[in-house]
């Protein structure tokens, strides 16, 4: 089939700023957008620059937006997305600055891994010294707690993706998270607490919105996000509670508890009330929003038949004590 | 910046230039220039496993015999019993270092029964061994902050007084020729699978290491023995791992007959991968192939299995042949995977250029001979890689750093201006497309001095066009056109060393299999092909095979 394919240029070394060009190329009906992007440089313009090699999706080279979505060409189908989108447009990935056309420096990604301090840390004089007389025993079981981030191949189409980083580059992002908590779920790994402590502050996992944007983008099903959800349940049960992030979700579950639903006038309430001054503070703020009929008031009676909510939620607590 | 200066420079950051990376002494100043990520180093393709004897009722000697066979006895014999007895320690090692093994009942490594193996003695992590061996190494490469020059291309080495002194390369990303001075060179560049037409190798495996070590007088060693995977798909040749057989799945040609009672009545589809391929080309030659291919049929292992063990492998058959296996068989053929060939080195790495080592798929150590079992080749770059790094490490002790003349960096930069000025008619591709169908169809699974006589005609006039490529990008920034140039360069020469120690070996062994001479002669070919470059093509010479303590036998599996 005969398709068009528009992909944005650009070299900023060399002064020049992003331009979109058209190519018309002859392709097979299954072809991936890999091959015609590399058809395009082949034939028609072999100054085209884009990173490829594994054809398989598993080096993680060909990441790229794809009709704005971040991805990897190597396994994304160009008749899929001309069904899709009835165009295919080809642009380097976002949060990190572009090289040339599709290439981007990957600094800024790796950088953020790096933060994590991304290899398993042993205990002190636990090196394994050559020749190594034994593995470490381990449960299936544990290695399929690690399953998901462990596919990770760093294409840093979530990064592209995130929509927090898009705001805030100082939050780590989605791939880096789910590195870290591959060493977290690791029984092997000495750093546990520390680890959860360090990401515990600005960057870490609670700046993650949730936006499931991660998700949707990888290509290996690595799940960045439901790694971060993780991340926070560790957090909380290993007693790092004084973050906005845990407290939400701890004051959540106390309303619920005693309400049988949520209270959202009371939660304000609830998230400052170890600091008074803040809450001051927010005070102006809520007034207007009362007025406006915004706010419900925070003081109402519990549902009907709350113990059962209770129950639930008890048994629930004690269910996971016992997994655990 | 035009140079920089490391006690140990390692070219490739795959498995093993980054575990040889980590073996560098304290005090010994080491760098790693890759042209790619070091995860995008194709290592992290490796799909199968990792053998090594771990189990007690295993030996390390049964796992060495296997491989001698394996190799149809051109293997030498000191390297495979290295290889085998440190193989346990070294997969012990890098689960210590964070590999995620996949775990048996009893809560130690998983095994399963891999092409060749008496033994289920191949360590995995699902079907993605390869990628969890990568990520976890690189991990350890951040750990300890070694110095990594990302994406540098290799063009040539730096050789004077006879020793090498560094290389010359270019930083990709700014088009700056820079001359790299070392003490010591280790090249871990991998496997020249992209010399043919359809391959399982990723783009970018185009023997760079291997050519331009030729080209400065480094001795190629058994570089006719080519091997061809069993289960490669049609469409892109993109790999379909071993595992998949040693999990239980069965090949069956067009009528539903399992062919492979035929060939090789005992090991069935785990016979090695030479005989497995043979087998299918000829089941394809005779017609009883389906448009091509024959039939890899996993459905009687059930949705659970396949998705618990063979997760990548489904993907990569619905993605890429619209075939889902749990309800398909995959149509699969032979395919270009691995070059047991390389540059010779020695069980410590070393070349017979002082001051040169080389380790990984690039190197012949030689551990694969004339066939290389599935499983090894992981084993090789771990275990070859450690010990390429220590010898590197004690040679550079005492050495002062070289400084060689300039004119090796003037050469490079010639060579760049005369590819870029791009005066040719044919681009890159082109020229490697004419090449690799001449492989494809000339010199593959079957051979004979016909079709060998004519790819070497076939080839040298596509060296000499390969002289002048068209290149149509003129900018210095990350020029990937220029490095498509020079790569098809590299599998232009390693092309032309293939096809002449094809057609000089008049015996079928291993991978090699010439119709015309199809039995081993041991009398007369149990010898190591070596290919030193001339301006007037490869120079064949042949060395001796080292036997301990396995004489060479019939081979039936």
């Amino acid at each position: 089939m005969r398709i068009e394919i528009e992909i944005e240029r650009s070299c900023p070394e060399e002064g020049k700023a992003p331009y979109r060009e058209r190519f018309r190329v002859e392709v097979p009906r299954h072809v991936t957008v890999l091959d015609t992007i590399i058809k395009v440089k082949n034939e028609l313009d072999g100054s085209l620059t884009f990173r490829r090699s594994c054809r398989s999706a598993i080096c993680g080279s060909c990441a790229m937006r794809i009709n704005g979505r971040s991805g990897l060409a190597c396994d994304t189908l160009v008749e899929s997305e001309l069904h899709r989108f009835g165009r295919l447009l080809v642009q380097p990935m976002a949060h990190m600055p572009v090289v040339r056309d599709l290439a981007v420096d990957m600094g800024p990604f790796w950088d953020r891994v790096r933060a994590v301090q991304p290899w398993v840390s042993r205990p002190a004089g636990e090196e394994p010294e050559w020749p190594v007389e034994r593995e470490t025993l381990m449960d299936q079981d544990a290695v399929e707690e690690m399953d998901d981030t462990s596919r990770c191949i760093m294409c840093m189409a979530c990064f592209s993706a995130c929509e927090v980083s898009e705001v805030d580059d100082r939050f780590l992002g989605p791939a880096a998270l789910a590195k870290a908590y591959r060493f977290v779920a690791d029984p092997r790994d000495a750093e546990h607490g520390e680890r959860l402590k360090v990401l515990n502050g600005t960057g870490g996992y609670w700046d993650c919105t949730r936006c499931n944007q991660c998700v949707e983008a990888c290509p290996k099903d690595v799940k960045p996000m439901e790694a971060i959800v993780d991340l926070r349940r560790e957090a909380i049960g290993s007693g790092l509670t004084d973050t906005i992030g845990s407290r939400h979700i701890t004051e959540f579950l106390k309303i619920v508890r005693r309400e049988g639903r949520l209270n959202e006038g009371r939660m304000p309430i609830n998230m400052k009330k170890a600091n008074p001054a803040s809450l001051l503070g927010v005070a102006p703020l809520a007034l207007r929003m009362l007025r406006r009929g915004k706010l419900p008031f925070p003081v109402h009676a519990p549902i009907p038949r709350v113990r059962e909510v209770r129950r639930i939620i008890d048994r629930k607590g004690k269910g996971d004590e016992e997994a655990s | 910046m035009n140079q920089v200066a490391h006690d140990v420079l390692i070219i490739g950051a795959g498995l093993a230039g980054m575990r040889a990376a980590l073996e560098i002494g304290p005090g010994v100043d080491v760098a790693v220039l890759s042209k790619v990520h070091p995860v995008r180093s194709h290592s992290g393709a490796a799909q199968g496993g990792i053998n090594a004897a771990l189990r007690e009722d295993d030996s390390w000697e049964r796992h060495a015999f296997d491989t001698v066979k394996g190799s149809d006895y051109l293997g030498d014999q000191d390297a495979i019993e290295t290889m085998c007895r440190e193989a346990p320690s070294d997969i012990r090692q890098m689960e210590h270092w964070g590999v995620i093994f996949s775990r048996a009942e009893d809560r130690r490594i998983a095994q399963r029964p891999f092409g060749g193996a008496g033994y289920p003695r191949t360590c995995y992590a699902a079907d993605r061994t390869g990628h969890a061996l990568l990520h976890a190494m690189y991990e350890q490469v951040m750990k300890r902050r070694a110095k990594v020059y990302e994406e540098w291309f290799l063009l040539s080495l730096v050789v004077e007084d006879g020793e090498c002194q560094g290389v010359v390369a270019l930083d990709i990303r700014t088009g700056e020729l820079v001359m790299c001075r070392a003490k010591a060179v280790i090249l871990a560049t991998g496997g020249y699978g992209r010399v043919y037409l359809t391959s399982s190798n990723g783009l970018v495996n185009t023997g760079d290491g291997m050519a331009v070590a030729f080209r400065a007088g480094a001795p190629l060693m058994d570089m006719e023995f080519v091997q061809f995977h069993p289960t490669t798909l049609k469409s892109n040749g993109v790999l379909i791992t071993e595992g998949s057989r040693g999990e239980g799945g069965i090949l069956i040609n067009a009528r539903g007959e399992r062919f492979m009672e035929k060939y090789a009545p005992h090991a069935m589809e785990l016979a090695s991968r030479d005989v497995v391929s043979r087998a299918e080309q000829t089941e394809i030659l005779e017609g009883r192939g389906v448009e091509g291919c024959v039939l890899l049929d996993l459905r009687h292992l059930g949705r659970d299995k396949i998705v618990e063990r063979l997760p990548q492998i489904r993907d990569l058959a619905i993605k890429f042949a619209g075939t889902d296996p749990i309800e398909v068989p995959i149509p699969v053929r032979p395919g270009a995977h691995y070059s047991m060939g390389g540059i010779k080195a020695d069980i410590h790495g070393a070349t017979p250029i002082p001051g040169l080592f080389a380790a990984g798929e690039c190197a012949c150590v030689s551990v694969h001979g004339a066939n290389r079992l599935g499983g090894n080749s992981l084993l090789e770059t771990i275990v070859f890689g450690r010990r390429t790094g220590a010898a590197a490490s004690a040679f550079v002790g005492g050495r002062a750093m070289p400084t060689p003349s300039e004119r090796h960096l003037k050469a490079a930069r010639d060579r760049v201006e005369a590819v870029l000025a791009g005066h040719g008619t044919e681009r890159p591709w082109e020229l490697r497309e004419a090449l690799g169908t001449v492989m494809n169809q000339d010199v593959g699974v079957f051979r004979g001095r016909g079709e060998l006589e004519e790819a070497a005609r076939r080839v040298a006039r596509v060296r000499e066009r390969a002289r002048r490529p068209k290149v149509m990008d003129r900018s210095r920034t990350f020029n990937t056109d220029l490095t498509d140039a020079l790569e098809m360069q590299n599998v232009v020469d390693l092309a032309q060393v293939i096809v002449a120690g094809a057609l000089a070996r008049e015996e079928s062994r291993g991978a090699h299999f010439r119709k015309d001479f199809p039995q081993r002669d041991d009398a007369k070919w149990m010898r190591h092909t070596l290919a030193r470059y001339t301006d007037e093509g490869p120079r064949l010479s042949y060395g001796e095979v080292t036997v301990t303590r396995y004489e060479p036998m019939e081979r039936t599996y």
